[in-house]
């Protein structure tokens, strides 16, 4: 149902079944280290490219999240899901292998909430009993696509971020009980002008203030409503962005409120700049820790706003600008 | 379009304000120690060379240059060079080593599509540029030199 400018609340509450998450080796040895179904050490996951490596990764964490589930792999009606790669390729091929209908997603790394939100929407209107949704991002895979061939040696500035290696997916069916998405808000594409593929966090803050504030506006209620509020991946420059920005119109957080997943998840000593990135960044992070916390009862509300900068190589070189979309799923216990 | 403008400058402003600072001086410092080591590694080279082999100070640079180039290679392959540049920013990226480890990660970089397409056509992506500025500036330079001794003046 639609509630205020772009919220959709939803009563039939879809419940997460299960959730299943695969890493790389700089993940595995993150602050997180220890909540994730698997990781790889070899960046190629014994395949021959890297493409290849991000397409197993998703395979992975499908096969993990069903076989945690009650649900058989035939009783799932839609696969939503999508990557930063080239008209997505490693998605599809995964999805080949998966053999279920397959909804394909491009919002850079805002893709894991979109696909939260329409899953949520597709069984509220029973569109479906059971919708698998998630998203694979692959650090070598994505460099080589965006920046630069992973040997070569260009000294990297403080406001980079790093792009997570790995995938998370999420299972939501049609439960009684359990971890419900309430609400989703859908972001519109936000440009500040920005131009530097270094600092994507700055480009992506103003479409993460600008869902934040129409989902609570939306909703009617206070930031505080929320246990935890958890960006995507902003990054330690982004965050803090989005924090002086939200705090001009008014909304505040208390103290470890207001959690980015790119600039929690990797730990100071690994020298990732300014945190971790991608398509996979919320979904490892979010799938893998968040909701573990509300299993265990730690957390019972949140907010999970993740965001991506919709650039690409060639509009980067043509001199165009970052555009930038968040969108915000709420996850409570029901 | 005046105030909107101003809203991005603002907005731009505000970013700056929360981007940690590139130490310029001291990435300057590093650049000048790791790309002066480089040179140095380079002169051992060559000073090697014209003492035990048949070289001399003007034959042997390209002997030397190969040298730093197969070294760069290996640095390249077992992914060493990227977190050397990493640290020594224009130090390793100035010298012939930063040339080389351009022409050598695209060419690893695209091996999975094919040595034609991939490697072939690739491993030039980030070099060529230099090759192409680096040719036509040479060929305009000799053009005017050429002009210049036809009308006498050198």
């Amino acid at each position: 149902m639609i509630t205020g400018k772009s919220t959709w609340t939803f009563s039939s509450y879809p419940v997460i079944v299960s959730s299943g998450v695969v890493v790389g080796k700089e993940e595995a040895i993150s602050n997180l280290n220890g909540h994730f179904d698997e990781s790889f050490e070899d960046m190629f996951v014994d395949e021959d490219s890297y493409e290849r490596a991000q397409e197993v990764l998703l395979t992975k964490a499908i096969d993990y999240t069903i076989k945690k589930s009650p649900v058989k792999k035939k009783d799932i009606q839609f696969f939503i899901s999508g990557d930063l790669i080239n008209q997505i390729t490693p998605t599809t091929f995964a999805a080949k292998k998966l053999n279920i209908p397959y909804f394909g997603l491009y919002s850079a790394c805002a893709t894991s909430t979109e696909g939260l939100a329409l899953a949520a929407m597709m069984l509220e209107q029973n569109g479906a009993n059971y919708i698998l949704t998630g998203t694979a991002s692959h650090y070598a895979a994505t460099e080589r696509q965006f920046r630069f061939p992973n040997e070569y040696g260009g000294q990297i500035p403080p406001t980079a971020q790093r792009t997570v290696t790995g995938a998370g997916t999420i299972l939501l069916g049609k439960e009684k009980q359990g971890l419900a998405i309430t609400s989703a808000t859908i972001g519109k594409v936000m440009d500040y002008e920005m131009t530097d593929p270094f600092n994507m966090g700055a480009a992506m803050a103003p479409a993460a203030v600008d869902t934040i504030r129409q989902h609570l506006q939306d909703r009617q209620i206070d930031a505080n409503y929320y246990d935890k509020i958890v960006t995507g991946d902003l990054g330690a420059v982004g965050r803090a962005l989005t924090e002086d920005l939200l705090k001009k119109h008014h909304i505040t957080f208390q103290s470890n409120q207001f959690i980015d997943c790119g600039d929690f998840l990797y730990k100071k000593e690994q020298n990732m700049q300014a945190g971790g990135s991608g398509a996979a960044c919320s979904s490892v992070v979010t799938y893998g820790y968040f909701l573990e916390q509300m299993k265990v009862n730690k957390i019972n509300k949140l907010l999970f706003v993740a965001t991506g900068a919709l650039h690409s190589p060639l509009t980067v070189q043509q001199k165009r600008t970052i555009p930038s979309i968040a969108h915000a799923v709420s996850i409570e216990r029901k | 379009m005046s105030n909107k403008q101003s809203k991005y400058e603002a907005y731009e402003k505000k970013t700056k304000e929360h981007e940690p600072k590139r130490p310029i001086f001291l990435n300057c410092c590093k650049a000048f120690l790791i790309g002066g080591f480089i040179c140095f590694i380079g002169q051992c080279i060559a000073t090697f060379y014209i003492h035990y082999f048949d070289f001399t100070e003007k034959t042997v640079g390209n002997p030397t240059v190969a040298t730093l180039i197969i070294i760069t290679m290996f640095l390249t392959g077992f992914g060493l060079y990227e977190k050397i540049a990493q640290f020594a920013g224009a130090g390793t990226a100035v010298p012939v080593t930063g040339f080389a480890n351009a022409v050598i990660s695209s060419a690893i970089e695209h091996r999975p599509e094919g040595f034609i397409l991939g490697v072939g056509s690739n491993m030039l992506k980030l070099a060529g540029p230099v090759i192409v500025y680096g040719v036509f500036s040479a060929f305009l330079i000799a053009l005017f030199k050429t002009i210049l001794q036809m009308i006498g003046i050198i």
